[in-house]
């Protein structure tokens, strides 16, 4: 087994008195493809936002391919290559979909031989070509984000943070908000950048997301990670009642245990 | 292109898709085509509508509209509002005025204070600006406060510069500066370039033609160098991110407050350089200079296609819009209508644009 590309030692964060993330240790390794689940406030916004960079922790430490890194922003994640997908998928529904993908990094070229422009034609190959590595379809990439469909949105961010080499990817409920049909497709594109290596985190509520494309599930509650579970030898009942607490955890404390099999 | 389908149901035939294509083109293009109507109603009621001066009269009366409003466009692309401009404008002509008398007064030829004021003026006019931004990118105060409190403090300090009065004593040739042409015909007769002929007869003078006053030729310039911006370039692409989604920009690593700023010293140095237009055109500075000039500008940017909630506009509507306020303006004027008149209809114009704005999105936004 590959060494883990993401390692979370005791990863810490309070907020005044409260400890929304408390000592959680995590490992995510390449072409794996980890669950996080829990209730609402149990901490997995929270520790997701230390590894992009928008929090950082009060106790701790990210190991990222091996080494020690500290974020003092998202963009720093950004160029360690940890891409991070929100519910609100952040693209500019005002501008076309290449546009989107370059945003922030543009490509330019020189007009008469000195003023940097924009370089259309290239961000949009190159967007094309993203895509279809991705096999999304896009009826065009000039269409602008505000007429294309929620999963061709999603499509879209995905693609972006493929495009520059994400060698992380977060994904925050990928599939909140999305027709059926579309869901479908977003799950299929998870599991095509499984086969492409590229390890990924999903924050997901709905069980069959999890149980569909995960290889490990890590819970939390509370701030706490509660437990870790192979996803083929669970099930949702089990994961139900750890969610809830239902459960009481026989497996619990045994952080990082690097699992028997797979 | 967004898919707007008009007709519904029935079989789609080339006059229909025609039909449908024409009411499309015209729904985004109701700004020309209101131009058009304005540019026909006055002709038909006034004399002399569509002579070459009066035309220039337009281009002229355009001027101040156009440049405040070019850098209210860029601030209202990003989704905020520049309200100081008007004043700032005036707030600028007194600074361009009062450094054009100090400079003569310390013994400075023409060719030298005039440009120099004129660098002054720009330099001091980026103030507000800075402070504008600075308020609404870093210390999160909304545009429409920090710009309305900049609106009074601009004014107030112009007031104490010139000490309540209209500056004079400014260099002649700054008079001769912003009313000349650059070209001069008398047909048959003469051809000159820049230098306004001397010694004409009366009736010489009468019939000689002025073409293309110079000062719209230096607006011109600087509105194509800062249209190529907006459109062609990472700076402008970044100012419409902005302005569609603040987390998008900030997270695809753009520095937003830093853009924000730069985009309200934009503005200001606009409204500044409107200043120094007006200063060499009336040759005095004056606190009031602007003051009618802030709801024009908006309204031209309006007009244009720009949303109130960012992420629209461009300079060519821009450039529509201003037409339509410097023809409505001329055209008044032309016909002998009270000035207070305008107001109202520049009012009513903009509450249409905005109410356009409100229930069909879809007919404005900068075409691709």
């Amino acid at each position: 087994m590959a060494d883990a590309i993401l390692q979370l030692r005791g990863l810490t964060k309070r907020f005044g008195g409260l400890t929304a993330v408390d000592r959680v240790d995590l490992d995510v390794r390449p072409g794996e493809v980890v669950g996080l689940l829990g209730d609402n406030g149990a901490g997995k916004s929270t520790l997701i936002k230390m590894v992009s960079g928008v929090y950082q922790p009060d106790e701790g430490q990210i190991f990222f391919q091996g080494r020690e890194v500290r974020m003092a922003s998202p963009m720093n994640a950004l160029e360690l290559g940890i891409e991070t997908l929100y519910q609100d998928l952040a693209l500019a529904e005002n501008l076309n979909v290449y546009s989107n993908i370059f945003l922030g990094r543009e490509r330019t070229r020189r007009f008469l031989g000195m003023i940097p422009v924009l370089d259309h034609a290239v961000m949009h190959d190159e967007s094309s070509k993203v895509l279809k590595r991705l096999e999304i379809e896009i009826p065009s990439l000039r269409n602008l984000i505000k007429n294309l469909s929620g999963g061709q949105r999603q499509a879209v961010a995905i693609g972006r943070s493929i495009y520059w080499n994400a060698k992380l990817l977060i994904m925050d409920e990928p599939t909140a908000a999305l027709g059926v049909q579309e869901q479908r497709k977003v799950l299929d594109l998870v599991r095509l950048l499984r086969s492409q290596n590229i390890p990924i985190i999903i924050i997901s509520h709905q069980m069959y997301d999890i149980f569909s494309v995960t290889d490990r599930l890590v819970v939390m509650r509370r701030g706490k990670k509660v437990a870790e579970r192979i996803t083929k030898e669970t099930n949702t009942d089990e994961v139900v009642g750890l969610i809830t607490g239902a459960e009481e955890v026989e497996k619990n404390g045994a952080p990082a245990a690097p699992s028997a099999s797979s | 292109m967004p898919e707007t389908t008009l007709g519904r149901g029935s079989t789609p035939t080339l006059a229909a898709a025609g039909r449908r294509l024409g009411a499309r083109w015209a729904g985004r293009n109701w700004p020309v085509l209101f131009l058009l109507l304005e540019v026909a109603v006055f002709a038909a009621a006034g004399t002399r509508f569509l002579s070459l001066e009066n035309l220039q009269n337009i281009l002229v009366a355009c001027l101040p509209i156009l440049l405040l409003g070019m850098g209210e466009t860029f601030v209202i692309i990003t989704g905020g509002i520049d309200l100081s401009v008007g004043f700032v404008m005036g707030f600028a002509t007194v600074i361009c005025a009062k450094a054009m008398v100090l400079l003569q007064a310390a013994g400075l030829p023409p060719g030298a204070s005039i440009p120099l004021a004129a660098l002054i003026c720009l330099a001091v006019g980026a103030v507000p600006g800075l402070v504008n931004g600075t308020l609404v990118a870093r210390l999160r105060v909304p545009p429409f406060l920090a710009t309305f409190g900049m609106y009074g403090i601009a004014y107030g300090v112009s007031e104490i510069v010139s000490e309540n009065t209209p500056i004079s004593g400014l260099p002649h040739a700054a008079g001769v500066l912003g009313n000349d042409y650059i070209l001069y015909v008398l047909p048959g007769r003469f051809t000159t370039f820049f230098a306004r002929p001397q010694n004409l007869d009366v009736r010489d003078m009468r019939s000689m033609l002025s073409i293309l006053p110079t000062i719209v030729i230096a607006v011109v310039l600087f509105v194509a160098a800062f249209a190529f911006i907006l459109r062609r370039t990472r700076f402008g692409q970044h100012t419409y991110a902005i302005g569609g989604s603040i987390d998008a920009a900030t997270r695809a690593g753009i520095n937003v407050p830093r853009h924000l700023t730069a985009t309200y010293i934009i503005s200001s140095c606009f409204a500044s350089l409107s200043g120094i237009m007006y200063v060499l055109k009336y040759v005095t500075g004056r606190a009031d200079a602007g003051s009618a000039r802030m709801l024009d500008s908006v309204v031209a940017v309006v007009i244009g296609g720009a949303s109130l909630y960012g992420g629209t506009g461009s300079v060519k509507g821009t450039i529509i819009g201003s037409l339509i306020i410097a023809t409505l303006e001329t055209g008044m004027v032309n016909l002998g209508v009270p000035s207070h008149n305008r107001y109202i209809a520049i009012g009513l114009i903009l509450v249409l644009a905005v109410l356009i704005d409100q229930f069909f999105p879809d007919l404005i936004g900068r075409g691709e």
